[in-house]
């Protein structure tokens, strides 16, 4: 066997030596190779097509977005039916933290400021934070670049329960939280149902939990027109509008530290999941072989994001794109490891999210857009410019 | 460390696909797993690298049974490279190749500068430095694959299990990559279409038809006219190699009537 190695090295020892430093490509050639991989490597490509990633450090992401972040947050904080300037916005929510002193001229404003606005921009910012790593996690868990959180039907649960609460009662010791409880509750009920239905005695099957989470999306939303239809009174039809639209009108310091909560918590647990998550996209195959147990990752995946996405949606209801799209831009400025995409997300979610919600309160005041809408309206050409100018790639060419 | 097969058998659904398997990989040999498509070659290899668990029989590896392994233990030691590979996401070359270290570290735990290195040099024995900071989606079928042994290689296992590890590459990296697991210690099981190539880069070849063993033994051995015929259906004279002396099969684009359907 000795002479077939032998044999087989002729090819690789007759080539001349390599002084030109770039190694051999796949030809053995050095003469033809060493011009067109300059060019592959994007050192002197003339368009972006097979160039190497130029891709933003996420130091240097993370460093730009804290701040942008803060100054969004103030600034949406700031501004609204009344005007309220950056620096007094800063000042009075200073005083509002350190519990300083507020002269009675302003006592006004710092009613709106901290008990209005405050709790809304820090709830959109939490629920965007959170939509966009948890659309992270279930893009990961389907295997599925068209997957966000609510793909599994925990919205179209939420809706159900809030409108049954709404039309039947019940949970009245809830008093106003009652519906945001109901809408958990059906959170639950719907991914407990999703969860029985596609776990097989082969486990989870990506595809079988999309398919079960669509299908039971279109069950829930059947419901849910019926209990609408028969409701004596509108108050349900708003409900529903609220719950498939979203909003963060209802935003309360009490309805915060609940989301918050569950949203660091997956925010964490997510981040130190990420070279699973990594290896999890190579496929359930691969991932055996490199030691990773696909089908308890998934389970575990599973939970946590349907408890993330139904605290969340109770509070605002289902806001749509954010989920599907945020991990998409994420990865194109950053790159599709799951180390760097899930230190991005967060911020990039809660900046979008607080100008979006700025947006749907302010630009046809006082009355309110739907945030879906803006989501929506902003986020699809931004979505599409940038998938087109960078080359993105996702699921081959 | 040696891998042996005893007695495997997988059946799913009730269809049975590898029945009474048991082979032998000595340390630091390679051995070809040969037979036609629906052969049970590929279950047989999921049962090595832990995507399969066996109905019946065993899998050990060095003298310890796989199933008694957790499988971030077993994937230290047994590395694969599967037919089914690829990923949605635009990893980069260099992303990929690291998660080789994924069994060996924990959580998001960083790679050592030696773990770096360990990468940096397979990378630049499979001809994929320029690569590094590419787009594993950007790449073609052969550099694709070169990827995947590279991230294989990086895992630093003792034995290595291969599912058709010469698709979509050229005869130049065929080539190649046969003969650097040749030269390597590791102890190799490797499924293989082309018979010739499965000739010269094995010491010895087991022939798999409708799940069980049916021949096992040197390339020399093993590779006949009539054994082609049987398990392929395909009419063959067998040559040796004018230099190397290792069998070489022609084919003649006749099918045989009996062996067309069997």
């Amino acid at each position: 066997m000795i002479k077939v190695r032998i044999v087989f090295n002729v090819g690789f020892t007759s080539n001349p030596p390599n002084r030109t430093g770039v190694p051999y490509a796949a030809t053995g050639d050095p003469v033809s190779v060493a011009a067109p991989s300059l060019d592959r490597n994007g050192a002197i490509g003339p368009d972006g097509n097979g160039a190497a990633k130029r891709r933003a450090p996420v130091a240097g992401l993370v460093a730009v977005l804290v701040p942008v972040l803060a100054v969004s947050a103030v600034l949406a904080i700031g501004l609204g039916p009344t005007v309220i300037a950056p620096g007094d916005t800063a000042r009075l929510l200073w005083a509002a933290v350190s519990g300083g002193r507020v002269g009675a001229d302003e006592a006004t404003t710092y009613q709106i400021i901290w008990q209005v606005r405050t709790p809304r921009v820090l709830l959109a910012g939490v629920v965007g934070a959170g939509l966009s790593v948890v659309g992270v996690g279930v893009q990961a868990l389907v295997r599925n670049a068209l997957a966000d959180p609510f793909v599994l039907g925990v919205s179209s649960g939420a809706s159900v329960g809030a409108v049954a609460v709404t039309v039947v009662g019940g949970l009245a010791s809830l008093g106003v939280y009652a519906v945001s409880a109901g809408a958990f509750a059906g959170a639950l009920a719907a991914t407990a149902l999703v969860y029985l239905a596609s776990a097989g005695r082969t486990g989870m099957s990506p595809l079988r939990l999309v398919l079960t989470g669509v299908a039971m999306s279109f069950g829930f939303q059947a419901v849910m027109s019926v209990v609408v239809y028969f409701a004596p009174n509108s108050e349900a039809t708003s409900t529903v509008l609220f719950w498939t639209m979203g909003s963060f009108g209802a935003a309360t310091w009490g309805s915060l530290p609940a989301v918050a909560v569950a949203v660091v918590v997956a925010v964490v647990v997510l981040r130190r999941l990420a070279r699973p998550l990594d290896v999890l996209a190579l496929g359930d195959e691969t991932a055996a072989s490199l030691g990773v147990d696909a089908g308890r990752l998934r389970t575990g995946l599973f939970v946590l994001t349907a408890l993330t996405t139904g605290a969340m949606v109770a509070v605002s209801g289902a806001i749509g794109f954010v989920g599907l799209v945020m991990p998409h831009l994420v990865r194109i400025m950053a790159g599709a490891g799951h180390a760097r995409v899930l230190a991005v997300a967060p911020l990039a979610g809660a900046v979008f999210m607080v100008w979006a919600d700025l947006v749907s309160r302010t630009l046809v005041a006082p009355r309110e857009l739907p945030l879906g809408v803006i989501t929506a309206l902003v986020g699809v050409p931004v979505f599409i410019a940038l998938m087109r100018r960078r080359g993105y790639l996702f699921g081959g060419r | 460390m040696d891998l042996r097969l005893d007695a495997v058998s997988v059946a799913v659904d009730g269809a049975s696909l590898v029945r009474d398997l048991s082979l032998h990989v000595a340390r630091g040999r390679v051995v070809g797993l040969i037979g036609p498509n629906g052969s049970g070659k590929s279950t047989a290899l999921r049962c090595v690298y832990r995507a399969l668990r066996p109905t019946r029989g065993t899998v050990r590896i060095g003298g310890d049974d796989l199933s008694a392994l957790t499988l971030r233990q077993s994937a230290r030691r047994v590395a694969a490279l599967t037919q089914q590979g690829g990923s949605d996401l635009d990893f980069t070359v260099e992303e990929v190749v690291a998660l080789g270290r994924a069994p060996h570290k924990r959580g998001n735990e960083p790679l050592t500068g030696a773990e770096r290195e360990l990468c940096r040099r397979v990378m630049d024995r499979l001809d994929l430095l320029r690569l590094a900071a590419r787009g594993v989606l950007s790449l073609s079928g052969g550099e694709r694959q070169r990827v995947l042994v590279a991230r294989a290689l990086v895992q630093e296992p003792e034995v290595l299990v291969l599912d058709e590890p010469t698709n979509h590459l050229d005869i130049r990296h065929q080539v190649e990559v046969l003969s650097m697991l040749r030269d390597d210690e590791l102890t190799v099981l490797v499924v293989l279409h082309d018979l010739n190539l499965a000739a010269a880069a094995c010491d010895r070849i087991g022939v798999l038809h409708q799940g069980r063993i049916v021949a096992e033994g040197s390339p020399g051995e093993v590779l006949t006219a009539q054994l082609v015929r049987d398990v392929f259906g395909v009419e063959a004279c067998v040559v040796a190699h004018p230099v190397t002396g290792s069998p070489q099969v022609l084919y003649s684009l006749v099918s045989t009537p009996e062996g067309r359907w069997t």
